[in-house]
């Protein structure tokens, strides 16, 4: 143990004096000529010809001029040229796992509020209704809608397709899906969420996390498999309730500490992954103090962000 | 009452400087973290802080487009902020011409297309004034819709020139706003378009195209400025995110033995 952090200390001081060289770099990368800034756009900066080049997301056409439109950085896919802003709003893909929040209750939908441009829409018939998959919508349905979800509740699920103006459809039908229950949510840029194997993520100290794609975070008590259980004994009680379960302090403080990470991590704009999380709560449990409301401090998160660095 | 002398013999202001020069401008870009996107500017004692929210769902459906984005602009001017006579509402006549000036000119910039059935909050908060408000404010506006990720054909640039007798001051203080006719113009640095110029006087011709072509060109030094502060921030979150990620080992293709990393993550920055 010892010989592993003896080492890394010498390392830290590096590190830091890395980040101070960068920082007297920086003032001369004003400069728009350095091979460093190339591939950094913003408004209104020409990229190429649109002669030869696709414009992308991000760009526009005038007067056969490729423009950035965005502050951010160029992507080439062959002959498409677009530029991924820095910070936006939630652009949703098909398939992609999202978090969102019931805002209304309106005639068979809800709408959602996914932090997108436009509200995200659940319609009644791509939720899985009590009585199995098969089971017909019926118009006693339709009234008591607010019986599955009402305005305020949170809630995991797909993206399905989109509608002509762009709006997002949204289906929770697998048992994967559906209320949040037990835990707490984040949130954070859509821009720091890379696509995972899973965004399911059962980490050990007993906490789930479920990683929406739109930039919020369910971290939640860690949830019995749903093994055993067929689509046909779907209870209706278990999904859509809105009693939480007994959750021990032991299990408070891992879901607020991995909280906590994950703003340490967003703050500092380090992309999350599941292995990050990970490895951040490992090295905070090997802290002296462990109280997680210090660790919101400055220095507690460059220590973390730091030795998290040097892992790599 | 004892009268300020606003230009001297020498070719000095009232504050020191020279007519052509500008006060001290200072970019922050993201200040407001709650906001999707928010700029702090200040131009000499001039100081406004702008949020952007949005493109988000309408409040009101009515307001809505069909084919895209709503900009709204709330501009909020407390007491303290120093301006002259006293508390302005937001139904102040003059408020609401600062309003619409500011709308009006980022109107044909947000590419509001993207957007069908959206709204776009811009929300003004000014901090201290001391001349040239509407163009700190439209220059924050600016900054704070780039921080946002909403995507605008250009910069908008605005500058304020004054004229003392036969020679043209920028960037003027509200001590030179009160006695001298001023213009104020909006510059899109691209182009050389413009999309606002405000001025309240009559003057002569001649010195209108004098004013006009002086402030165009310190339009484009106040546009190197906010490239600058963009391309710093820019490149800033970039890195940042580059370090964390996994992605930039396998995209540089840079493996090395373990005794080695803390130096790979300085290289990584020169890559």
């Amino acid at each position: 143990m010892f010989s592993i952090i003896s080492p890394s200390e010498p390392r830290f001081d590096n590190d830091v004096e890395g980040e101070r060289r960068h920082g007297s770099k920086q003032k001369d990368a004003m400069d728009f000529d350095l091979d460093d800034s190339e591939n950094v756009t913003s408004p209104g900066q020409f990229i190429t010809s649109s002669a030869t080049f696709m414009r992308g997301h991000g760009t526009y056409v005038d007067q056969e001029e490729v423009l950035a439109s965005v502050a951010g950085t160029i992507e080439r896919v062959n002959k498409l040229v677009s530029v991924r802003a820095l910070k936006s709003r939630y652009t949703g893909e098909i398939g992609d796992l999202v978090i969102g929040r019931i805002t209304e209750v309106a005639a068979k939908r809800w709408k959602v509020d996914v932090f997108g441009r436009n509200e995200g829409v659940l319609m009644l018939s791509s939720v899985n209704l009590p009585g199995g998959v098969q089971r017909r919508k019926l118009e006693s349905d339709e009234l008591q809608m607010r019986t599955f979800f009402e305005e305020g509740d949170l809630l995991v699920a797909e993206v399905h397709q989109f509608f002509n103006d762009g709006a997002i459809s949204l289906h929770t039908r697998s048992l994967r899906y559906g209320k949040l229950r037990n835990g707490q949510l984040v949130t954070v840029s859509p821009m720091l969420i890379r696509r995972l194997k899973s965004h399911f993520v059962a980490l050990h100290c007993g906490v789930d996390l479920i990683i929406g794609m739109n930039g919020f975070i369910w971290v939640s008590k860690h949830a019995k498999e749903f093994e055993g259980q067929s689509e046909e004994g779907f209870e209706a009680q278990a999904v859509y309730s809105n009693k939480n379960d007994d959750i021990d302090n032991a299990t408070r403080t891992a879901i607020s500490r991995v909280t906590n990470i994950i703003r340490i991590l967003s703050r500092h704009s380090i992309p999350l992954t599941d292995s990050i999380i990970a490895q951040a709560y490992d090295w905070a449990m090997e802290q002296d103090s462990n109280e997680v409301k210090e660790m919101l401090t400055d220095d507690y998160g460059e220590l973390m962000v730091q030795a998290l660095l040097a892992f790599r | 009452m004892s009268r300020v002398e606003l230009l001297s013999v020498h070719n000095y202001r009232s504050d020191g400087r020279r007519p052509k020069e500008l006060r001290d401008i200072s970019l922050s870009l993201g200040t407001h973290g709650h906001a999707d996107g928010s700029a702090l500017v200040s131009h000499g004692l001039t100081n406004v802080l702008v949020t952007v929210h949005g493109p988000r769902e309408a409040k009101s459906r009515a307001n809505t487009l069909f084919d895209r984005a709503v900009l709204s602009v709330n501009v909020d001017i407390p007491v303290f902020s120093g301006g002259q006579g006293g508390k302005r509402g937001r139904s102040d006549k003059r408020v609401l011409e600062f309003t619409s000036a500011i709308r009006q000119t980022f109107e044909p910039i947000v590419q509001t297309q993207l957007y069908p059935r959206s709204q776009i909050d811009i929300f003004v908060q000014v901090l201290q004034q001391d001349g040239g408000l509407l163009q700190t404010s439209i220059n924050a506006c600016t900054l704070a819709l780039i921080d946002a990720g909403i995507p605008l054909t250009d910069y908008v640039c605005a500058i304020t020139c004054a004229l003392h007798d036969s020679t043209p001051l920028l960037d003027i203080t509200s001590l030179e706003e009160s006695d001298l006719p001023n213009l104020t113009a909006a510059v899109l640095p691209k182009s050389g378009k413009i999309t606002l110029l405000t001025l309240e006087t009559r003057i002569h011709v001649d010195r209108f195209e004098e004013m006009f072509t002086l402030a165009e060109d310190a339009g484009k030094v106040v546009h190197g400025e906010m490239l600058r502060a963009v391309t710093t921030r820019t490149e800033r979150l970039v890195r940042a995110m580059e370090k964390g990620g996994v992605q930039d080992h396998s995209r540089t293709g840079i493996e090395r033995p373990s005794a080695r990393r803390a130096e790979m993550d300085i290289d990584m920055d020169d890559v």
